[in-house]
């Protein structure tokens, strides 16, 4: 009976992990799905919103266009709008963001002496999103002790329905 | 969909600063009812596009507007200046004949994809051949 709960359990877990995986690839981008953290691009989106991206290497950057990128050394992806870009020949592209609802470009959120984005800051491009769905990750975030009753909830809920 | 522009170039230490007045007349619900149920904003902006020695591509967002539901859909801008400073990555706008201004919106729905529509009509602004010392902006 045990073993069964086991198993079961973790197909749940790797049937999880393989979806995740699946839009990893499909996407493109190593975080295809995010929770917009700010207020910085109301009234578009607003904290708790649910992003969907893509980050294939075919898409060109455009302004105006919503990236999320991550600044070297920062765990946090910022999303905002692209302002400006200049692509050479090659392909090389640099670019400026900003929030809709900053009243300044991004300039003063890179590194040190950093003017501009690169293709490899991008985590992906906003290509859709639902609101108010993420605002559960950010609870968990805010309020640890949340986190772990969910967990809790969670673990008791497979463990007592397989009786 | 129009604009009508007037531009100079003014110096600065390493980087060409362009300056770039518009009118925009526009009247969005003429685009086929582009406020349907599912739409609950228009991020409107005014970029321009064009080509140096240094770069195959530039574009720079001149102008942007956020136009939510319910507003007025429609725009009579005259004598707009850019809200965003035109420099260029380098000497690219001093003579260039070829810088094309373009309007283009992003539809934020309620829920869903988020598409980016590019205008139709296009205006090209020639830029002068010289620097302007004393313009006031």
């Amino acid at each position: 009976q045990l073993y069964y709960q086991v198993l079961n359990f973790g197909m749940i877990v790797s049937s999880a992990l393989m979806i995740w995986k699946g839009l990893m690839v499909a996407t493109g981008s190593e975080s295809p799905i995010v929770v917009v953290l700010s207020g910085s691009m109301e009234p578009a989106f607003h904290r708790g919103d649910l992003l969907f991206l893509t980050n294939r290497i075919e898409d060109p950057i455009r302004v105006g266009e919503i990236v999320v990128f991550r600044i070297e050394g920062r765990e946090i992806p910022i999303v905002h709008r692209v302002l400006k870009i200049h692509e050479k020949q090659n392909g090389d592209i640099k670019f400026l963001t900003k929030g809709d609802n900053n009243a300044v470009d991004d300039r003063g959120l890179y590194k040190q002496g950093q003017h501009w984005l690169e293709k490899k800051d991008v985590v992906g491009r906003a290509r859709g999103f639902v609101p108010y769905i993420g605002i559960v990750t950010i609870l968990m975030n805010d309020y640890p002790k949340f986190k772990y009753a969910v967990l809790f909830l969670l673990g008791l809920f497979v463990l007592v329905h397989r009786e | 969909l129009r604009k009508n522009v007037e531009d100079f170039t003014g110096p600065r230490e390493r980087s060409d600063l362009g300056f770039v007045t518009f009118d925009i007349t526009a009247d969005i619900l003429k685009e086929k009812c582009i406020f349907d149920w599912n739409v609950k904003q228009l991020f409107l902006y005014l970029s321009a596009e064009y080509s140096t020695k240094n770069n195959a591509l530039n574009q720079v967002v001149l102008w942007d507007k956020i136009i939510l539901r319910g507003d007025n859909p429609r725009l009579f801008l005259k004598d707009m200046k850019s809200k965003y400073f035109f420099f260029d990555d380098g000497n690219g706008l001093k003579g260039n004949r070829n810088v094309t201004l373009t309007l283009s919106w992003n539809v934020v729905p309620n829920a869903g994809i988020l598409p980016l529509v590019t205008g139709s009509g296009h205006v090209s602004v020639p830029f002068p051949d010289t620097y302007e010392t004393t313009k006031s902006y």
